[in-house]
């Protein structure tokens, strides 16, 4: 359907600008295994579907993987990759480019290492919240071979994040720990994941605003590039030590506090039934 | 809705089978564009159809806008059931086709016409489906209970295998095949085991996504199949694989011409085919004498 002047325009453009010029009828052919082309139309479509996809059901984390795959391009994930380009270890991980799943991550020994190391806190979490390393989707939506991986290592390496600041896998934790990656690696879909907050309830909320999203921002913004860190070789590290070493403080324990928080509830309630018990059996 | 029609005659048996066999080898090894192992091909399509049963139905309603439920009832109106016979519907599995030709032979329509000590043939009405899958077996079952057929005997659910059905020659009145042939291994052998289960009488009919030749429409609708029903698969179903294999089957499928001289090839007499929607569906049919 191209006349030859459309054809020249075309390939006179730029080469970023060029890759996108194609078709949902005439797709390039994938730069990688599981790699699925798409045009902007399509990109943008993906990213409004995934958006009310996901924050109508949480538990669709493919939904959630794909939206951060749909608006990671332009820039954010040429940034970030730019960003492990301008630091050593980061650059190293690029020519490695190790992967984290139940086979490359040997639970079992991380179980069995000192206590307070980094593979400990790991495993311990892992366990704690009862999740595995398996849990992560592939990225299909970005094109670039290298940038489509500095993608899967930031999803492969979240929970390494989760493990260190001891954030649990509820809601709440979550979107404290998805803020605190938006100020450290700026990528839009956890900036996106934030509209989760009026899923919580209104204590959660408060405690979020008060405790948690400060935390986030002051701790992201002042810390090295988590996804600098090889994990890989960090696992003997003492946690204290990697946290110092980044710049981030441990946040208050969530968990404890909804305990504490539960706990006090259940006594005052009890507290209020005897009372009542102790009403009537004087009226009486 | 253009209405074709090919006749043809049980004479010859003298045709060239060269591009017939080729197009069936190819059929057999192809997964939508891919191409895989005869042996593998049916335990894939298994694995398509256990990920997609659960949102099936609304995939189905979505992909389609609601129209795949004309073209059902178009195919159980081409089909003119009777009280009394015995159906054989073939990958069947969700139950859509089987429950409307129940519901419309125990319509008041057909009570009306029926003396009341007749009545015993409604009672011997039988409607099998057949699935290769048990899930879509199971979302049928579930579904005929919605539908206040869950105990209605006139309903058999069979898991079974449509290349090689375990029914007996001459038992049936009627054989559909909605939305599922497409998936098989080998389609000459789906048509013969249809050849051979139906009676004398019997009619074959088959409702199938099928290729598209007007010009403009063509296009857009390739679009519609290649862009928006993957990203649907994706955001209702967590599945873009499944419905790129599904879209990408479609254009494998022999088109309608070549389908309709295959199941004249498998012995069926007065083989038509219509078109529903400029060719998107064609439901093509034949009759055993």
């Amino acid at each position: 359907m191209s006349s030859p002047a459309l054809s020249t325009r075309i390939l006179a453009l730029p080469p970023s600008i060029r890759a996108r010029a194609f078709s949902a009828l005439n797709r390039p052919q994938p730069n990688y295994p599981g790699h699925v082309p798409l045009t902007w139309l399509e990109r943008g479509a993906l990213a409004v579907g995934s958006a009310f996809g996901s924050l109508r059901d949480p538990y669709r984390h493919d939904l959630i993987a794909s939206l951060g795959e749909a608006t990671a391009k332009p820039y954010f994930v040429a940034r970030l990759r730019r960003a492990m380009l301008e630091n050593a270890t980061g650059r190293r991980i690029l020519r490695d480019k190790p992967r984290i799943t139940s086979q490359t991550i040997r639970l079992e020994e991380l179980r069995k290492m000192p206590e307070n190391t980094v593979g400990r806190a790991y495993a311990a979490w892992l366990d704690r919240e009862g999740v595995t390393p398996d849990t992560r989707d592939q990225v299909r939506y970005i094109d670039d071979p290298e940038e489509a991986y500095v993608m899967q290592r930031y999803r492969e390496t979240h929970d390494f994040t989760h493990a260190i600041t001891g954030l649990p896998v509820i809601i709440e934790g979550e979107l404290a720990v998805k803020a605190f990656e938006f100020a450290n690696t700026l990528l839009p879909m956890t900036a996106l994941s934030l509209v989760a907050i009026v899923r919580l309830k209104p204590i959660e909320r408060r405690r979020f605003f008060e405790i948690y999203l400060p935390w986030a921002v002051r701790n992201g913004i002042k810390a090295e590039e988590v996804v600098n860190v090889y994990w890989e070789e960090e696992l003997e590290t003492d946690v204290d030590v990697l946290r110092e070493r980044l710049g981030i403080e441990k946040p208050p324990d969530l968990r404890e506090i909804r305990k504490a928080l539960r706990d006090q509830k259940k006594a005052e309630k009890a507290a209020r039934e005897a009372q009542e018990i102790m009403g009537a059996a004087r009226d009486v | 809705m253009a209405l074709r029609m090919i006749a043809r005659r049980l004479e010859s048996k003298l045709q060239p089978m060269f591009s017939s066999a080729s197009l069936l080898h190819s059929h057999a090894t192809s997964f939508g564009f891919k191409e895989v192992r005869e042996e593998d091909k049916s335990q894939m399509v298994g694995n398509v159809f256990t990920s997609v049963a659960s949102t099936y139905d609304l995939m189905n309603d979505l992909m389609s806008a609601g129209l795949h439920r004309l073209w059902k009832d178009r195919l159980v109106s081409k089909l003119h059931p009777f009280p009394g016979m015995k159906h054989l519907d073939v990958a069947g599995g969700t139950g859509d086709v089987a429950f409307r030709i129940l519901e419309d032979i125990n319509s008041t329509r057909h009570r009306a016409m029926q003396d009341a000590t007749e009545d015993y043939l409604h009672e011997e009405t039988r409607m099998y489906i057949c699935d290769i899958n048990p899930n879509m077996l199971n979302v049928g079952k579930k579904r005929a209970i919605e539908r206040g057929l869950g105990d209605n005997k006139a309903l058999i659910w069979v898991e079974g295998d449509a290349e090689s059905l375990k029914f007996e020659d001459n038992s049936m009145d009627g054989y559909t095949i909605a939305f599922g042939i497409r998936n098989v291994t080998h389609i000459e052998k789906v048509l013969a085991e249809a050849h051979r289960v139906l009676r004398r009488g019997g009619r074959f009919l088959c409702l199938e996504l099928s290729h598209v030749d007007t010009p403009i429409f063509k296009e857009l609708y390739d679009y519609y199949s290649f862009s928006v029903i993957p990203a649907m698969g994706e955001l209702v179903a967590g599945d873009r694989e499944s419905y790129q294999y599904l879209v990408e089957s479609i254009r494998r499928f022999p088109a309608q011409e070549k389908f309709a001289s295959m199941i004249a090839d498998a012995g069926f007499q007065k083989v038509e085919y219509e078109n529903l929607v400029g060719g998107v569906v064609a439901i093509h049919s034949g009759m055993k004498l």
